[in-house]
C-alpha cells in the first residue's frame, strides 16, 4: 500500500517543515483563490441548476454504491464484449500481479503512463521499476514529480509546489535541459522528449475518471494531449479502474462531467475528453491492439458497507481542497497521503485504518466548508469526525488526553463541580496572567494551555459570572427565581 | 412567551458582558428571560474530539435543563452550541430513545439570537447607535451549519452610526475548531492569523460575530499580534449583541 508517505515524520513535523517553504505556502493559497473564484462564478451562472445537478449526481452515485456488484458485472461484461480483457483485483497486490503478468506475456520493459490515482495507491511505479521495467509519467506535472522524486501537493495540480526556476533546475540536472525558465520553453522540451517515449513504449498505462456500465467504456479527462497519446500509441494498454468510478450510462456520465471540471478548476470543460470503448477496431487506423482493464476494489467494498459509504460518491475533483482553511496552509504534503485535504482524511483513514495515520484525522477544524462545496454532497466534515469517534472507540487515541476529556465530561455534566472549578480556576489564571486580562506568550510552558498560548493570548476567567449577574438581575426585577 | 436563555459556557466563564448585553437587547424588545440553573455547557468539545459516550451525561443535563413546559422557546447566544443540540445530540443519544425524542422536540423550539430577533420577533432595527467602523466574521456554525446568514447583517445595517466593512472571505473559518486549536496550534495559528489579516485590511476598528468561541480565538490572536508589533492599532472584538445594546 502506497497511500501514505513520509510516515517516519509526525503530522506536526511535516506541517512545521512545510510552513517554512514560503513559495509552496503561497502557491497553494493562490491556486485556491483562483480555483475557488472561477468555480464560484460558474456556480452562480447556473443558479438553481447547480443544486439540481448536485442532487441528481448524488442520487446517481448512491444508486451505484447501493448496487455496486450489479454495475461492476454490467461494466465488465460490456467492456469484454467490446474486446477488452478484464482483470478483477480485490486488493492492490492482486492488481500488481495482473500487471506484471501482462508485461511478462509481452516481454515488455518500457511503458508510458498518464493520470491514475489507483496506480499511485498500489505503488505501481516502484514495483515495475524494481522488476527492471521503465515507466515514464507523461502528464506534465506528474513528469516533473517523477523526475524530481517528489510527491503531489494537490490531487488536481500535483506539482504546484515547484516554481518555474525549480522546474528548470530539475530538468537541467536530470534530463540535460539547457533552456531558460520560460514555461513554454520547458514544455517544448518536455514535448520533444516525451514524443520519443510515446513512440518507444510497448505498454500504455492510464487511469479512468468514470467507467460507463451500459457501454463498457472508460473515460479520461485531461488538459494536455498526453493522456490521449498514452491511450492510442502503445500496442498494449492497461486501464486502472476503481470500482467506485462506475456510472450507469452515458446520461449519468454527462451529469458527472458537468460537475467535475467546474468543481475541480472552475472550467466548463477540459481541453481533452476521451471516451474509449475497446481496442482498435477493424479498419481503424490508431488505438491499441490489446486493452486490459484492471478493475480494482482495494477496500472499496469494505467502505461501501461501512459508515463511510458516502465517500464512494467522491469524484476526486478537489473542490474540498480548494476551499479548506487547513489545506491552504499545510498543503498536500502536510497530510502525508496521496489523498490529501478533507476528502483525503476520510478516504485515507477509511482505506488504511488508524494505526499509521498519526493525527491526520484531527487536522481539521470541522468548519464544514468542504461539505458545502462537495459536488456530490458528501458530508465530509461529519465523516472526519466519525473517524475521530472510531479512533477513540478503538482505543487508538493518545492515552495522555483521556483523563483531560474525562475531567471535562465531569465538569460539564455537574453544575456544582463546574462552579467549584471556576471558583478555584479564576484566581490561578489571574496569577498566571500577572494580573492582566489574558494569558500571554510567557504561559506557553503550561501543558495543554501552551497549545493555545504558543500562538494566541487566552482571556482569563471573569471574576463576575454571568449566572450570578442574571440571578441578581432577576431579583431586582422582582419575581425571578 | 417565556424564553430559556442559553448563553454558552464561555459567556458564563469569560465574557459575562456579552450575556448582559444580549439580555438587555431582548428585554428591551419585550422578552421574558429565564436562565435554567443547571445548564453548564453543550459539551460539543467531547464529540468533536471523538468522545461520544463521555458526552451523554452533559447532553442529558442540557436537555433536562431546557426541556421544560415553562419555557416556550430557547434562545442561544452562540451558534455552535445550538448546532450541537440540533445536529450532534441525535448522534450522542443514538442509544437513548427517550432523550433522542426530547432533543428532536426541543430542537424545534431553539433559535439563534439574531435569527430570533429578525425572524421570530420580526425586528430588524433594535434602536441601537454605534458610531464606528465594523466588520462581521461569518462564523461557520451560524452561517454554514445553521444557515443563518442574513439576520446578523440586517441587524447591523440598521444600527445608526455604524459603517459596515465586509472582510475578504468573511465566511472562512477562524481556526478555532474547539480542541483543534489546542491540539494543532501550528495550523490553528496560521488560520487565525490569516483571518486577522483580512480583518485588519478592512480598516475597521471593530470586529464582531455571533459565535463566542470564534471571538475568543480572534481576540487572542489580535492581542498577540498587537504585543508582537504585527498590529499597530487596537481592534475591538465584540459580540453582535454588544453592538445591538449600544446606545451611542
Amino acid at each position: 500500500m502506497s497511500i501514505l508517505y513520509n510516515t517516519d515524520e509526525t503530522l506536526r513535523e511535516r506541517v512545521t517543515e512545510g510552513l517554512k517553504d514560503e513559495f509552496k505556502h503561497n502557491a497553494i493559497r493562490t491556486a485556491q483563490e483562483v480555483f475557488y473564484t472561477k468555480r464560484g462564478e460558474l456556480v452562480k451562472e447556473m443558479g438553481i441548476g447547480w443544486q439540481q445537478l448536485r442532487m441528481h449526481a448524488t442520487e446517481v452515485r448512491n444508486h451505484v454504491t447501493d448496487n455496486l456488484d450489479y454495475y461492476v458485472k454490467q461494466f465488465a461484461e460490456n467492456a469484454e464484449a467490446n474486446g477488452c480483457i478484464m482483470h478483477y483485483a480485490p486488493t492492490g497486490d492482486d492488481a500488481l500481479w495482473e500487471v506484471l503478468d501482462i508485461f511478462e506475456k509481452h516481454g515488455a520493459s518500457y511503458a508510458v503512463k498518464s493520470k491514475s490515482m489507483m496506480t499511485e495507491e498500489v505503488g505501481l511505479n516502484e514495483v515495475l521499476e524494481e522488476t527492471g521495467i521503465t515507466i515514464i509519467e507523461t502528464d506534465c506535472a506528474e513528469n516533473i514529480l517523477q523526475t524530481a522524486g517528489s510527491k503531489p501537493s494537490h490531487i488536481v495540480v500535483p506539482a504546484l509546489h515547484f516554481d518555474r526556476e525549480a522546474i528548470m533546475k530539475i530538468y537541467k540536472e536530470k534530463r540535460g535541459y539547457d533552456g531558460s525558465s520560460v514555461p513554454e520553453e520547458i514544455t517544448h522540451f518536455l514535448r520533444k522528449i516525451l514524443r520519443k517515449e510515446f513512440m518507444d513504449a510497448e505498454v500504455g498505462i492510464r487511469g479512468c475518471n468514470f467507467a460507463v456500465a451500459s457501454t463498457g467504456s472508460v473515460t479520461l479527462v485531461t488538459n494536455e494531449g498526453n493522456g490521449r497519446m498514452v491511450d492510442s500509441f502503445p500496442k498494449v494498454q492497461i486501464v486502472f479502474v476503481g470500482i467506485d468510478r462506475i456510472v450507469p450510462d452515458l446520461e449519468s456520465l454527462d451529469t458527472m462531467l458537468a460537475l467535475l471540471p467546474r468543481s475541480a478548476v472552475g472550467a466548463k470543460m477540459t481541453a481533452y475528453f476521451s471516451l474509449d470503448s475497446g481496442p482498435r477496431g477493424a479498419g481503424e487506423v490508431d488505438g491499441p491492439e490489446e486493452v486490459h482493464i484492471v478493475l480494482m476494489d482495494n477496500g472499496r467494498h469494505t467502505l461501501a458497507n461501512s459508515e463511510f459509504s458516502d465517500m464512494l460518491r467522491c469524484m476526486r475533483c478537489g473542490a474540498c481542497l480548494n476551499i479548506c482553511p487547513v489545506y491552504r496552509h499545510i498543503t498536500g504534503h502536510g497530510y502525508g497521503s496521496i489523498y490529501p485535504g478533507p476528502m483525503g482524511i476520510v478516504l485515507t483513514a477509511g482505506l488504511v485504518g488508524y494505526d499509521d495515520i498519526d493525527s491526520m484525522a484531527f487536522a481539521c477544524s470541522l468548519c464544514g466548508a468542504c461539505t458545502e462545496h462537495c459536488p456530490v454532497s458528501i458530508p465530509i466534515h461529519d465523516l472526519i469526525r466519525q473517524h475521530r469517534i472510531n479512533i477513540v472507540e478503538q482505543g487508538k487515541n493518545h492515552a495522555i488526553e483521556v483523563p483531560i476529556f474525562k475531567a471535562l465530561a465531569l465538569m460539564w455534566s455537574n453544575v456544582d463541580v463546574y462552579n467549584y472549578a471556576m471558583k478555584m480556576g479564576t484566581p490561578v489564571m489571574k496569577k498566571l496572567a500577572h494580573g492582566e486580562d489574558a494569558l500571554a506568550k510567557d504561559s506557553a510552558w503550561i501543558p495543554v494551555v501552551k497549545g493555545w498560548t504558543s500562538t494566541r493570548d487566552f482571556d482569563c476567567l471573569s471574576e463576575t459570572r454571568f449566572r450570578t449577574w442574571f440571578k441578581e438581575h432577576k431579583k431586582q426585577q422582582g419575581g425571578g427565581k | 412567551m417565556k424564553i430559556a436563555f442559553f448563553p454558552g459556557c464561555m459567556v458564563d466563564m469569560i465574557y459575562p458582558e456579552i450575556g448582559i448585553a444580549a439580555v438587555n437587547v431582548l428585554e428591551r424588545l419585550g422578552c421574558d428571560l429565564e436562565l435554567p440553573e443547571k445548564q453548564v455547557c453543550c459539551a460539543q468539545g467531547l464529540i468533536n474530539s471523538g468522545y461520544v459516550k463521555e458526552m451523554v451525561p452533559a447532553a442529558k443535563m442540557i436537555i433536562d435543563a431546557y426541556d421544560s413546559p415553562e419555557y416556550d422557546v430557547i434562545v442561544s447566544l452562540t451558534g455552535s452550541c445550538m448546532n450541537a443540540i440540533i445536529n450532534d445530540y441525535p448522534i450522542v443519544f443514538a442509544d437513548e430513545p427517550e432523550y433522542l425524542k426530547r432533543t428532536e422536540e426541543l430542537a424545534k423550539r431553539c433559535y439563534e439570537f439574531t435569527d430570533y430577533i429578525v425572524n421570530q420577533l420580526g425586528v430588524t432595527d433594535v434602536g441601537a447607535t454605534f458610531n464606528d467602523t465594523v466588520t462581521y466574521h461569518k462564523s461557520c456554525h451560524v452561517t454554514r451549519l445553521l444557515g443563518i446568514s442574513e439576520p446578523p447583517l440586517q441587524l447591523l445595517y440598521n444600527v445608526r452610526g455604524l459603517e459596515y466593512r465586509e472582510m475578504e472571505h468573511a465566511d472562512r473559518c477562524c481556526g478555532f475548531g474547539g480542541t483543534f486549536s489546542f491540539k494543532q496550534p501550528e495550523i490553528a495559528g496560521e488560520v487565525v492569523y490569516e483571518k486577522c489579516r483580512t480583518i485588519i485590511e478592512t480598516g475597521a476598528n471593530v470586529v464582531c460575530g455571533a459565535d463566542v468561541p470564534c471571538l475568543l480565538n480572534i481576540k487572542g490572536a489580535l492581542g498577540r499580534m498587537r504585543s508582537d508589533g504585527r498590529l499597530d492599532r487596537d481592534i475591538r472584538v465584540m459580540h453582535i449583541a454588544q453592538i445591538l445594546d449600544s446606545r451611542g
